[in-house]
């Protein structure tokens, strides 16, 4: 690649974006840094994650599967990395009390993150036999043919828990409904703000945006994951300040006497 | 009344939206539409093109939303037709082109039968790679698409004559049911092209996500069927005037009747549940 | 080794995302990454053919409950393979009349289009019209006036489902023009568009924030869970 005479290194309509994602960036790893070196921020609790336990408890008591749904988009989409990570320590939760988890997935290259996750839980548990890739399988990248399968399994099995974590768009309540008319526990976690309405009113429990990248922190438990968290806090505290500078500045703008000279209407004082 | 099985639910369901639909089949009746400010804003934007600009018409959906967008994309491209406008269709969905063709078969084929494919209109059809698409044709256009549906390359097209990037094109027109849509578009396209104008069709379950962008980064917005209701009325207002709008251009407004008895049936749902869980509640409250 | 190599790779891959847009001399390189990741979604397609059809006949022969739909499942797919790979039907393309398979599979008549048209064009419809039962019993269901936020979440449910229909015309259509803002239509347009996309933003800045931070526990290799747990 070639640089022209006039090329600058930096693309000038991206200037303020950089400075933001610094911005943003520097806090997260700042924080990451501070919980290293021992201040580590308390998180308050999150309900949908502290049912976990008690979600794959009652399906071995029911002698019934748990059903694990990590959304229907592909890895490259951070939802799903974020639905595996909890499907890893569901499954590990699942390994300890021998429970059966049933992981039908959308998209090749997600079965087989979810077998190594699953794996790894299941050796990290100490039950390596519990491990079964055949209950982690593929079905189809068609998004109703999926919903389709999923809820004919839930209606066939009658999961006594299903996690819904990641990336759902229209089939979100299909999976809902169904999972409530047989009545199990239901988990859900998305970013996806057009389906949240659709899980808070049919699950149990909701993981709502930023609760659900959390999650793989939080159920971590690990210092410098944890010091992310406040730092996103910290971030979201700046774009808070920079927003209400901006509500300031634009009302100010709005009642200055050199707007009010050009608009034609006569503003209050 | 402890609980109600949800099989009646579904039968009054069914006969909601079911009468209302055999109700306008014998008497081609439909409500009367009053335009909202962002279907205006739509029928606005492409009303202030000048004759023979091209337009990119975006297809993101598939037949599960078809009910919904269909009658969006029949009146957009109904519109720039009649405008003399010129739209330059590709897909970000696998089933889009498909969506597409049967648009143009139904629109411009029957309806406007001079525009001649690759001169007035051209489907470029689908390329995988979700917003990726639309990194690319922000800077190469040709890149992305380098031949028509039918193989031709769009380099002898004239329709694509000083076409190179996105940017080039004076309005942008998606129609989407969901990822990637609207707000791709407006991240990766609207968001570097801050002159380009940007229209958007979507389900009702994406228009509250979209509306942030509205009238921001969106010009103008059609969200669900009684946004496509609206605009297909002021387009069948502009063309038809007093005169009788075929039936295939009625579609959005034919649905509203199911629309409406459908809601009355979840408002009357709410109601009475909220009737059953007080009255519980107070039977509750009285026994010992 | 292998995780050393993932993590590695995870880095290289996620800073040339990061940095490719700042960049002029790296504008592409994003794109390039992109198109890596869809080679291997393509090559992926293989492993999960393969299980599909392993899982669907290990039902079959086992003829366990419900393995009928897996004998739906494996005609279907064996069908669709042989009349997309065959082009069944496929007329040739006018420019090569001499080749008979040099028509697109999905062409107007061929098979591959009648499948299409015929089976999934209803199918896929069907189940999304399926939705329309799942929102009334879920509203019936979930929708209770329990405390005062319950309560005016569905006063403003009421708003727009009447708004959105003929019946907001109707009922408040008689209002004078200075309360033109208080008619249903309108009022809904207003709960949109002031009410919901305030919610939707405050939700979207925290879902980015989220994004971000997940990608760099990715990236600084913090959090490996998608390779298998913690090392």
């Amino acid at each position: 690649m070639v640089l022209g005479a006039d090329a600058s290194f930096l693309n000038p309509d991206k200037v303020l974006l950089l400075v933001v994602l610094a911005a943003t960036c520097v806090c997260i790893v700042g924080s990451m840094l501070a919980a290293r070196a021992g201040s580590v921020p308390r998180i308050r609790r999150i309900a949908g994650l502290e049912a976990v336990e008690e979600a794959v408890g009652r399906a071995t008591e029911m002698g019934r599967p748990i059903l694990f749904v990590p959304g229907i988009q592909d890895m490259d989409n951070p939802m799903t990395v974020a639905g595996i990570t909890v499907l890893s320590r569901v499954a590990g939760t699942a390994a300890q009390y021998d429970a059966t988890l049933d992981v039908p997935v959308s998209r090749s290259l997600v079965m087989q993150a979810a077998r190594e996750s699953v794996q790894a839980a299941a050796l990290q548990a100490g039950q390596p036999d519990w491990y079964d890739p055949e209950r982690i399988r593929y079905i189809t990248d068609e998004q109703f043919g999926y919903a389709a399968y999923a809820a004919g399994a839930m209606a066939r099995d009658k999961p006594a828990a299903c996690f819904y974590m990641g990336c759902f768009f229209a089939e979100s309540l299909i999976l809902a409904e169904n999972g409530n008319a047989i009545g199990a526990i239901q988990i859900a976690g998305t970013a996806e703000t057009a389906q949240l309405p659709f899980f808070v009113a049919s699950c149990d429990y909701t993981l709502i945006g930023e609760e659900f990248f959390a999650a793989s922190a939080y159920l971590s438990g690990a210092p410098d994951q944890l010091g992310t968290l406040r730092g996103q806090d910290i971030a979201k505290a700046l774009i808070a300040l920079a927003l209400a500078g901006g509500v300031v500045m634009a009302t100010i703008e709005v009642f200055s006497p050199a707007t009010a000279a050009e608009s034609p209407v006569e503003v209050a004082p | 009344m402890s609980g109600l099985d949800r099989r009646w639910i579904y039968l009054a369901m069914m006969l909601a939206v079911a009468l209302p639909i055999l109700w306008n089949g014998v008497t081609g009746k439909t409500f009367p539409e009053s335009p909202t400010p962002p279907s205006q804003a739509c029928f606005d934007a492409i009303e202030a093109l000048p004759e023979g600009s091209r337009v990119l018409v975006s297809f993101d959906y598939d037949p599960a939303s078809e009910g919904e967008l269909a009658p969006m994309a029949t009146s957009f491209m109904r519109h720039l037709m009649h405008k003399r406008l010129k739209p330059v269709v590709i897909a970000l969905w696998p089933l889009g082109p498909t969506k597409a063709e049967e648009t143009i078969a139904s629109v411009i084929k029957t309806d406007f039968p001079d525009r001649v494919n690759g001169k007035d209109f051209v489907n470029l059809g689908f390329q995988t790679g979700n917003e990726g698409v639309l990194k690319v044709i922000g800077t190469d256009f040709r890149k992305q698409f380098p031949v028509d549906r039918s193989g031709t390359p769009v380099d002898r097209l004239p329709i694509m004559e000083g076409i190179t990037k996105a940017g080039d094109f004076p309005l942008v027109i998606t129609i989407s049911a969901g990822y990637p849509g609207g707000k791709e578009w407006v991240q990766y396209v609207s968001s570097s092209n801050p002159g380009l104008v940007l229209l958007a069709g979507v389900t009702g379950v994406q228009a509250s996500q979209v509306y942030s962008y509205y009238p921001g980064q969106l010009r103008g917005m059609l969200a669900a069927i009684k946004g496509a209701a609206e605009y297909e009325a002021l387009v069948s207002a502009a063309i038809d005037g007093d005169r009788v709008t075929a039936p295939k251009y009625t579609e959005a407004r034919r649905r509203m009747a199911p629309q409406l008895f459908g809601h009355l049936l979840l408002i009357a749902l709410i109601v009475l549940g909220n009737a059953m869980y007080f009255a519980q509640k107070r039977c509750k409250a009285v026994a010992p | 080794m292998s995780r050393s190599i993932a993590l590695l790779i995870c880095l290289v891959g996620g800073l040339t995302m990061l940095v490719s847009p700042f960049l002029p001399m790296a504008t592409g390189w994003a794109n390039d990454v992109t198109d890596w990741f869809n080679i291997l979604a393509a090559m992926a397609f293989v492993l999960g053919g393969g299980s599909l059809l392993k899982v669907q006949l290990m039902r079959l022969s086992a003829r366990g409950p419900g393995w009928g739909y897996s004998a739906v499942t494996l005609l279907a797919f064996a069908v669709t393979l042989w009349v997309g790979l065959g082009k069944v039907g496929v007329v040739a393309d006018p420019s090569a009349p001499m080749v008979p398979w040099s028509g697109k599979p999905d062409d107007e008549g061929s098979a591959f289009w009648w499948i299409y048209l015929y089976v999934m064009t209803p199918i896929t419809s069907t189940l999304f019209a399926v939705l329309a039962f799942y929102v009334a019993s879920a509203a019936f269901r979930a929708f209770r006036a329990k405390n005062l936020e319950a309560t005016l979440l569905l006063a403003t449910a009421f708003v727009i489902l009447l708004g959105r229909t003929f019946a907001g015309v109707v009922l408040t259509g008689w209002l004078p023009d200075w309360a033109s803002g208080l008619r249903l239509e309108n009022l809904a347009v207003t709960i949109m568009d002031v009410f919901n996309t305030a919610g939707n933003r405050a939700i979207i800045i925290g879902i980015a924030l989220g994004v971000a931070s997940t990608g760099i526990r990715l990236l600084l290799g913090l959090d490996r869970s998608y390779l298998g747990g913690d090392a």
